[in-house]
C-alpha cells in the first residue's frame, strides 16, 4: 500500500478499498472474499477435474466388457491414469475423495462461507484471518500430495483404488504402495484445513455478530454453517485417528485392524463411518441454508417457520452422529444393534421432511420469479426428496440386505448428493453471481444449463435404481450382459448432464466478456439479508460501521 | 414409477426445452414398458429388468412383499405429493398468477400435522421392518452348514458335515461360460451345491481382504471379513441355478468372482457329495455312539446343540451358536497371509 500510515487513517472513511497489489492480495489473502473466490475458483477447477473421472467410469461402464481400462485404449497412450482395472478402483476413489473434499466442500463452507456469513451477521471479516488463509492453501496442498497418488504405485499397480471409504484390510495388504499412505497424508491436511475452518467459523459466529443480530435472528445460511462446522470439529478429528492408525499398521507393525494380531477391520468402519455419516450431512447443510435464502428470495416471502427451520438443521446434525453404522448392515452386527440403527435413522426423515414441507409453505402465497438459481432450488427440492425417501427404503435392515452395495446405493447418494448438493452449489452460485463476481449472468443460459442438468442427471442416476434392484454391485469394472441396456441409458445421461457443463462454462466467459454492470440487489424486495445492503461487489472492507439488525426481521 | 418431469414443469417459459424434457420422459416411460414385458429370469438378473430378481426363498418373499407393497407406494405418495405441490405452486402462485405475496411465516397446525404425520408413517414401516429383521436372524435348525472363504479373487467352499469337503470356485473364462451356457461374468467352474428345501447355514469369512457373499434370489448379503465368521443361511424353494456377485470392494478383480448355487434334490446332492470325495453325514455317525461325544472342544463345549439328532453331529469347528452372528477367532492361517 502506497499511502502512509497518516494519510491512510485520515481517508479511511473515503477510500477504504485499497487493494493489496495481485500476489500479496491473492496469495498472502487475508479477506473473507478473496478468500471465498479462491475457494469457489478452487471447487470449480476440482469439479472439471472429478467430472472427467466421472466421465471414465460412464465411459467404461456404456457397455459390457473393458474398453477403456485396458492396455490398448486411447486412455493407456496418455498414460496420466493407469489403464487397467485396478485404474478403474483408482478412477472410482479419487472421484469420490475429490468432489467430496475438493468441490463441494471448499464451495459450500469455503467459499460461500467464507463470503456471505461474515457480510449476513454484520462482521467486518472472519475472526482469524491469517488462519482463513492457512485453511484454503493446505486444501490446496492437500489436492496436489492426492494428485501425486494417483501417479505413484500403489501395490496392484499406480494409485490407490481402495475406495474412498479404504476400508482394511484391502488399504493394508492390499495397496502396499506408496500411494496410499500419500492419499492419507493428502486427507490429513484437507482434515486440518477444515477444522481450522471450523474454528474460524465458530468463532466468528458466536464473537463477532453486530449488534442486535441475536443467534435466533441470523439468517438460515449462517445457522447452517454453524451446525455443519460443529460437525466438521467434532467428526474430522476420528477419521485423523482411524487414517493414522491405519499409517501405523501399514509402516510401523501396529495391528489395529489386523486380526492376526487382535486387531478389528470392522472397528476401522465404525470409525470411518463415525466421521462418515457427519460427513455426508457437512456436504448438504450448508445447501439447506442457501435453498432456504432463494426459496424465500424468489417468493417475495419470508422463510416459512424460521425457529423449526434451524432447529431442524440442529436435530439433524445431532442425530447425524448417532446412525453412522446403518452403512454396516452386512458385517455382521449385533441384531439388536442393526434395529436401533434402523430405527434412529428413520428418524432421519423427520426433520427432514419439516425443511421440505417448510420449504413448500414458503413458497405457498408467493408470488414467484422463476429466475435460474430458484429453478435449481425446486430442483433441488424435488430430487432432494426422491433421494430422502431412497434413504428411508435403506435405511431398513432387512432390505438394506438386498441394496447393500448395489448400485441403489448409487443412485440414492447421488440423488442427495450430486443431484442434492450440487444442485444447491449452482442455486448458490447465481444467487450470488452478481454479488461475488460484480456482473451480470444471462438468465438463457443459466436456464439451459438447468434443464440440460436437470435431465441429464436425472438420465445418469434414475436407471441406477433398476439396476440396484437387479442386484448389480457397486465399484464394479465390468458387469453381466443383463445390466446393460440401464448402463447404456445412464451414460446417454452423462452426455446430456456433460452438455449442461458446457453450458455453465460458456456462461462464465459470456459473463466475463459481456460485463453487465451488477446491481446492489437485482433480486428486489424479497433480498432482505445484508449481503444485498453493499454493492456489488461488496467493498473491500465492508461494515466499518457495524450494521443494527432491527426486531422485526423474520 | 416416481414422477420426475413433475418438477420440469416449473417454469411455463422454457416451452422448448420443457417439451424437450417431456418427450425424453415419456421416451423413458415406453422403453420401461418394454422392459417390464420381458421374461423375468430366475436366480439372475434379466435383460433390462427394474424390479427385483425374482425370489428364490421364503426370506427374499418377505423382503420384495415389505418393498413392493409397502414401502413403494409409501415413497411414491410422498414423491407425487410433493411434485403434485409444486406443479400446483407453479401454477397458482407465479408472479403473474398472483403478483402480491402473502406475509405469514407460521401455521402452527400445519407444522404440528407434517411433523407428527412422518413420524406414524415411520411407526407403521418400523413394525414391518423389525419383523423383516428379526425373521433374518431367526434361522431355523440348519439342515447343512457350508463355509464360504473370499479370496483376492475366488471363492472356496467348505462342506465340514460332509468330510470337510473343499474346493475353489472360479470365475469361468468368455468361451467356457458360453460352452456350459452359463452367462458370462456370473458362471463358475465348481459352483456351491445345496438340496432344495433344505436350511442351509452359510459360514461367511474372508482369507485377505474383506469380500461379500451375496445372492440376491435369496437375498443374502454378508461380509466376508477376516477375523471373523458370520453367518446366514437360506432355503431354496426350487432346484435351478443362481447367481449372485462379491459385493464388497476388495481390489483389481472384484468384478470378477462371481457366486453360483447350484440347487439340486436331495438325491442329485447325495450323488454330488460322493462324486466330490465327500462323506455323507449319515454314514459317518453310524460309527460314534453320541453326538455330544464328539463335540469336544468347540466354541461353546457346554451347549451340544442337544435338540441335534444323530445324523448331524455337531462338528462346525468355528461356530456352534446359533444366534450370535459373528464369533471372533484367531486364525492361524490368517497370522501367515498378513506377515
Amino acid at each position: 500500500m502506497a499511502t502512509s500510515a497518516d494519510a491512510h487513517a485520515h481517508d479511511a472513511h473515503e477510500h477504504h478499498d485499497h487493494k493489496p497489489p495481485f500476489f500479496v492480495r491473492w496469495f498472502f489473502s487475508t479477506n473473507h472474499k478473496d478468500i471465498g473466490i479462491l475457494y469457489i475458483l478452487f471447487a470449480i477447477m476440482a469439479g472439471l477435474v472429478g467430472g472427467a473421472l466421472s466421465g471414465l467410469i460412464r465411459w467404461e461402464l456404456a457397455e459390457p466388457g473393458i474398453q477403456i481400462f485396458q492396455p490398448h485404449s486411447w486412455l493407456a497412450k496418455i498414460g496420466i491414469i493407469e489403464a487397467s482395472k485396478h485404474g478403474y478402483n483408482v478412477v472410482v476413489t479419487a472421484h469420490a475423495l475429490i468432489m467430496i473434499f475438493f468441490m463441494v466442500m471448499p464451495a459450500m463452507i469455503g467459499g460461500f462461507g467464507n463470503f456471505f456469513v461474515p457480510i449476513m451477521i454484520g462482521a467486518p471479516d472472519m475472526a482469524f484471518p491469517r488462519m482463513n488463509n492457512i485453511s484454503f492453501w493446505l486444501l490446496v496442498a492437500s489436492f496436489a500430495v492426492l494428485c501425486t497418488s494417483l501417479m505413484v504405485d500403489g501395490g496392484p499397480g499406480k494409485g490407490f483404488g481402495g475406495g474412498w471409504t479404504m476400508y482394511p484390510p484391502l488399504s493394508t495388504i492390499g495397496h502396499t504402495g506408496p500411494a496410499f499412505d500419500l492419499a492419507i497424508l493428502s486427507l490429513h491436511l484437507a482434515g486440518a484445513s477444515s477444522i481450522l475452518g471450523a474454528i474460524n467459523f465458530i468463532t466468528t459466529i458466536f464473537n463477532m455478530r453486530a449488534p442486535g443480530m441475536t443467534l435466533h435472528r441470523m439468517p438460515l445460511f449462517v445457522w447452517s454453517v454453524l451446525v455443519t462446522v460443529f460437525l466438521l470439529l467434532l467428526s474430522l478429528p476420528v477419521l485423523a485417528g482411524a487414517i493414522t492408525m491405519l499409517l501405523t499398521d501399514r509402516n510401523f507393525g501396529t495391528s489395529f485392524f489386523n486380526p492376526a494380531g487382535g486387531g478389528d477391520p470392522v472397528m476401522f468402519q465404525h470409525l470411518f463411518w463415525f466421521f462418515g455419516h457427519p460427513e455426508v450431512y457437512i456436504l448438504i447443510l450448508p445447501g439447506f441454508g442457501m435453498i432456504s435464502h432463494i426459496v424465500a428470495t424468489f417468493s417475495k416471502k419470508p422463510v416459512f417457520g424460521y425457529l423449526a427451520m434451524a432447529y431442524a438443521m440442529v436435530a439433524i446434525g445431532f442425530v447425524g452422529f448417532v446412525v453412522w453404522a446403518h452403512h454396516m448392515f452386512t458385517t455382521g452386527l449385533n441384531v439388536n444393534l442393526q434395529a436401533y440403527f434402523s430405527a434412529a435413522t428413520m428418524i432421519i426423515a423427520v426433520p427432514t421432511g419439516i425443511k421440505i414441507f417448510s420449504w413448500i409453505a414458503t413458497m405457498w402465497g408467493g408470488s414467484i420469479d422463476f429466475k435460474t438459481p430458484m429453478l435449481f432450488a425446486i430442483g433441488f427440492i424435488f430430487l432432494f426428496t426422491v433421494g430422502g425417501v431412497t434413504g428411508v427404503v435403506l435405511s431398513n435392515a432387512g432390505v438394506d440386505y438386498s441394496f447393500q452395495d448395489t448400485y441403489y446405493v448409487v443412485a440414492h447418494f447421488h440423488y442427495v448428493l450430486s443431484l442434492g448438493a450440487v444442485f444447491a452449489i449452482f442455486a448458490g452460485f447465481y444467487y450470488w453471481f452478481e454479488k461475488m463476481w460484480g456482473v451480470k449472468y444471462n438468465e438463457i443460459l443459466g436456464a439451459a444449463h438447468f434443464w440440460l442438468m436437470f435431465v441429464g442427471v436425472n438420465v445418469i442416476f434414475f436407471p441406477m435404481h433398476f439396476l440396484g434392484m437387479q442386484g448389480m454391485p457397486r465399484r464394479y469394472v465390468d458387469y453381466p450382459d443383463a445390466f446393460a441396456f440401464w448402463n447404456r441409458i445412464s451414460t446417454d445421461g452423462y452426455m446430456i448432464a456433460a452438455l449442461g457443463v458446457v453450458v455453465f462454462l460458456v456462461m462464465l466467459v459470456e459473463a466475463a466478456v459481456r460485463r453487465r454492470k451488477a446491481e446492489a440487489n437485482p433480486w428486489g424486495e424479497g433480498a432482505t439479508t445484508l449481503e444485498w445492503t453493499l454493492s456489488s461487489p461488496p467493498p473491500y472492507h465492508q461494515f466499518n460501521d457495524l450494521p443494527h439488525i432491527e426486531a422485526e426481521g423474520h | 414409477m416416481i414422477d420426475k418431469s413433475a418438477a420440469g414443469r416449473t417454469s411455463g417459459r422454457k416451452s422448448a426445452l420443457g417439451a424437450a424434457t417431456c418427450a425424453l420422459m415419456f421416451g423413458a416411460a415406453a422403453l420401461m414398458s418394454t422392459a417390464a414385458r420381458a421374461e423375468e429370469l430366475m436366480g439372475q438378473p434379466t435383460p433390462g429388468g427394474w424390479g427385483f430378481q425374482p425370489s428364490g426363498d421364503a426370506i427374499k418373499r418377505s423382503v420384495v412383499f415389505f418393498h413392493n407393497d409397502i414401502l413403494m407406494p409409501i415413497i411414491t405418495v410422498i414423491c407425487l405429493l410433493v411434485a403434485g405441490l409444486i406443479l400446483y405452486i407453479a401454477i397458482r402462485f407465479n408472479k403473474r398468477a398472483n403478483p402480491v405475496p402473502a406475509r405469514f411465516t407460521h401455521n402452527t397446525q400445519i407444522e404440528v400435522i407434517w411433523t407428527v404425520a412422518p413420524v406414524l408413517i415411520l411407526m407403521f414401516i418400523a413394525i414391518f421392518s423389525f419383523r423383516l429383521l428379526y425373521a433374518y436372524h431367526d434361522m431355523p435348525k440348519p439342515d447343512l452348514t457350508v463355509k464360504a472363504t473370499g479370496n483376492q479373487w475366488y471363492w472356496n467352499y467348505t462342506y465340514p458335515d460332509h468330510g470337510a469337503l473343499a474346493f475353489d470356485s472360479l470365475i469361468l473364462p468368455e468361451e467356457k461360460a458360453k460352452a456350459a451356457g452359463k452367462p458370462y461374468r456370473l458362471g463358475v467352474d465348481n459352483p456351491l451345491v445345496v438340496p432344495v428345501g433344505k436350511t442351509v447355514r452359510v459360514l461367511v469369512t474372508g482369507a485377505d481382504v474383506i469380500h461379500d457373499f451375496a445372492m440376491p434370489a435369496f437375498g443374502l448379503k454378508t461380509d466376508a471379513v477376516p477375523g471373523r465368521v458370520n453367518e446366514t443361511w437360506f432355503k431354496a424353494d426350487k432346484p435351478g441355478i443362481y447367481y449372485g456377485q462379491c459385493s464388497e470392494l476388495c481390489g483389481v478383480d472384484h468384478a470378477f468372482m462371481p457366486i453360483e448355487i447350484d440347487v439340486v434334490t436331495p438325491d442329485q446332492f447325495n450323488t454330488w457329495v460322493v462324486a466330490k470325495g465327500g462323506k455323507l453325514p449319515g454314514a459317518k455317525a453310524a460309527a460314534p455312539a453320541a453326538p455330544a461325544a464328539t463335540a469336544p472342544a468347540g466354541g461353546a463345549p457346554a451347549n451340544p446343540a442337544p435338540a441335534a439328532p444323530a445324523a448331524k453331529p455337531a462338528q462346525t469347528a468355528v461356530t456352534n451358536t446359533a444366534k450370535t452372528t459373528t464369533a471372533k477367532i484367531g486364525h492361524a492361517a490368517l497370522a501367515a497371509k498378513a506377515a
